[in-house]
């Protein structure tokens, strides 16, 4: 019951803050992926580091239970679904969690977005044998370094996985303070607006 | 109207570390196949079945890892679904709050309108066809942007650094080429 209630607040507060970033509007996360505007590159790279300082620093002062951690399989489909993914995400501007929310947020087109991704899941479960005959799902829970207390094989093994992941996360927020506004070159000037006059 | 990055960014990492510290990393993606293994289990009962030590399904994908999925397909009333679900009453109320969805966004956003104009059908088939790219190329991967970029990146997890760059490698072009008129 504690841990419905955990997934209550977590999953409304996780939800909440998706909406509030800006995460749940297709049009913001299309100026991020066309790099006009990287204001949500930003907000995400400051979370990631922000999370991976306090998790890594909270385990070495031994307030964080390293047995929390979860880490995923590295494997060639990782790759090439994540490239699947990122077609999908700059198509539609939408990803699986976002989806949900914006549709939840009232967009009618995120509805469309989620019978999509409830048919694409359900075509993975019937070919998910194609898969693993292949020998794509074959792989190792690496972590960067060897993190103490959690038996994860380390892809570097005379790193210390704890300080290795501050130091990442470190590095995470310094990116986000650094990466410039806009990359790409400027708005190109509405006609005639900029013509020298003679 | 959006938050400032340095508070956003702030308040984001805050949810991943909080839900790392009190039960596990947040992802997303699987709830996509629980969803369909529970309508499906409907429809056809014994897809899903109960063994002496828990779940299993006559399909691999949900049988696989001692009948992982098959146990929440048949117990939907777990943390990871319910936690789903929350996210979506959390966004909901968080958008009535700030006034909701404008109107002539809500079916067709402004940047899409921007570069291929009001047409409601053709972005709906671009909504469904992305999303259907997007949750088969998450379940092929084993998560998404919050199981393995958000969550596997504060993890140090090597899964989440190449899914991470694979999808940016993707995503960038992708977008850049679709999207070349600005809103």
């Amino acid at each position: 019951m504690l841990q419905i209630a955990l997934a209550i607040v977590i999953g409304a507060a996780f939800g909440t803050v998706l909406d509030r970033i800006g995460a749940t509007n297709p049009n913001w996360i299309g100026r991020m992926l066309n790099l006009t505007n990287l204001h949500l590159m930003k907000t995400i790279l400051l979370a990631i580091g922000v999370a991976s300082v306090l998790l890594f620093g909270g385990q070495m002062l031994g307030l964080v239970e390293v047995a929390h951690m979860s880490v995923k399989t590295a494997y060639v489909g990782v790759f090439i679904g994540g490239i699947m993914l990122g077609l999908g995400w700059a198509l539609a501007g939408y990803c699986p969690g976002t989806g949900v929310c914006a549709l939840a947020s009232g967009r009618i087109d995120a509805l469309f977005f989620v019978a999509g991704g409830l048919l694409g899941a359900a075509a993975y479960m019937l070919s998910y044998p194609f898969w693993a005959d292949l020998g794509m799902l074959e792989g190792e829970k690496w972590t960067l370094g060897a993190v103490p207390g959690a038996d994860y094989p380390a892809a570097i093994p005379t790193l210390q996985g704890d300080l290795a992941g501050i130091a990442v996360g470190a590095a995470f927020i310094v990116i986000a303070f650094i990466l410039p506004k806009r990359i790409k070159g400027r708005r190109a000037p509405l006609g005639g607006a900029e013509t020298p006059a003679e | 109207m959006v938050l400032n990055w340095k508070w956003g960014g702030l308040l984001l990492g805050l949810v991943f570390f909080i839900a790392v510290l009190l039960v596990k990393p947040i992802g997303v993606s699987t709830q996509f196949v629980i969803l369909d293994g529970i309508g499906w289990d409907i429809q056809s009962p014994d897809v899903v079945t109960q063994t002496e030590d828990g779940y299993t399904s006559t399909n691999a994908y949900l049988a696989k890892s001692d009948g992982k999925y098959a146990a929440s397909v048949a117990n939907p009333l777990n943390y990871s679904f319910v936690f789903v679900g929350a996210m979506m009453l959390g966004a909901g109320l968080s958008s009535v709050l700030r006034g909701g969805v404008p109107k002539g966004e809500y079916m067709v956003p402004a940047l899409w309108r921007a570069n291929f104009g009001g047409n409601v059908l053709k972005r709906w088939i671009a909504a469904f066809v992305g999303g259907f790219i997007v949750l088969y190329g998450a379940r092929l991967a084993g998560g998404c942007t919050s199981g393995h970029m958000m969550s596997g990146m504060m993890q140090t997890s090597v899964s989440g650094y190449i899914f991470a760059l694979g999808a940016f490698m993707a995503a960038f072009p992708a977008a850049i080429y679709l999207f070349n008129r600005e809103a």
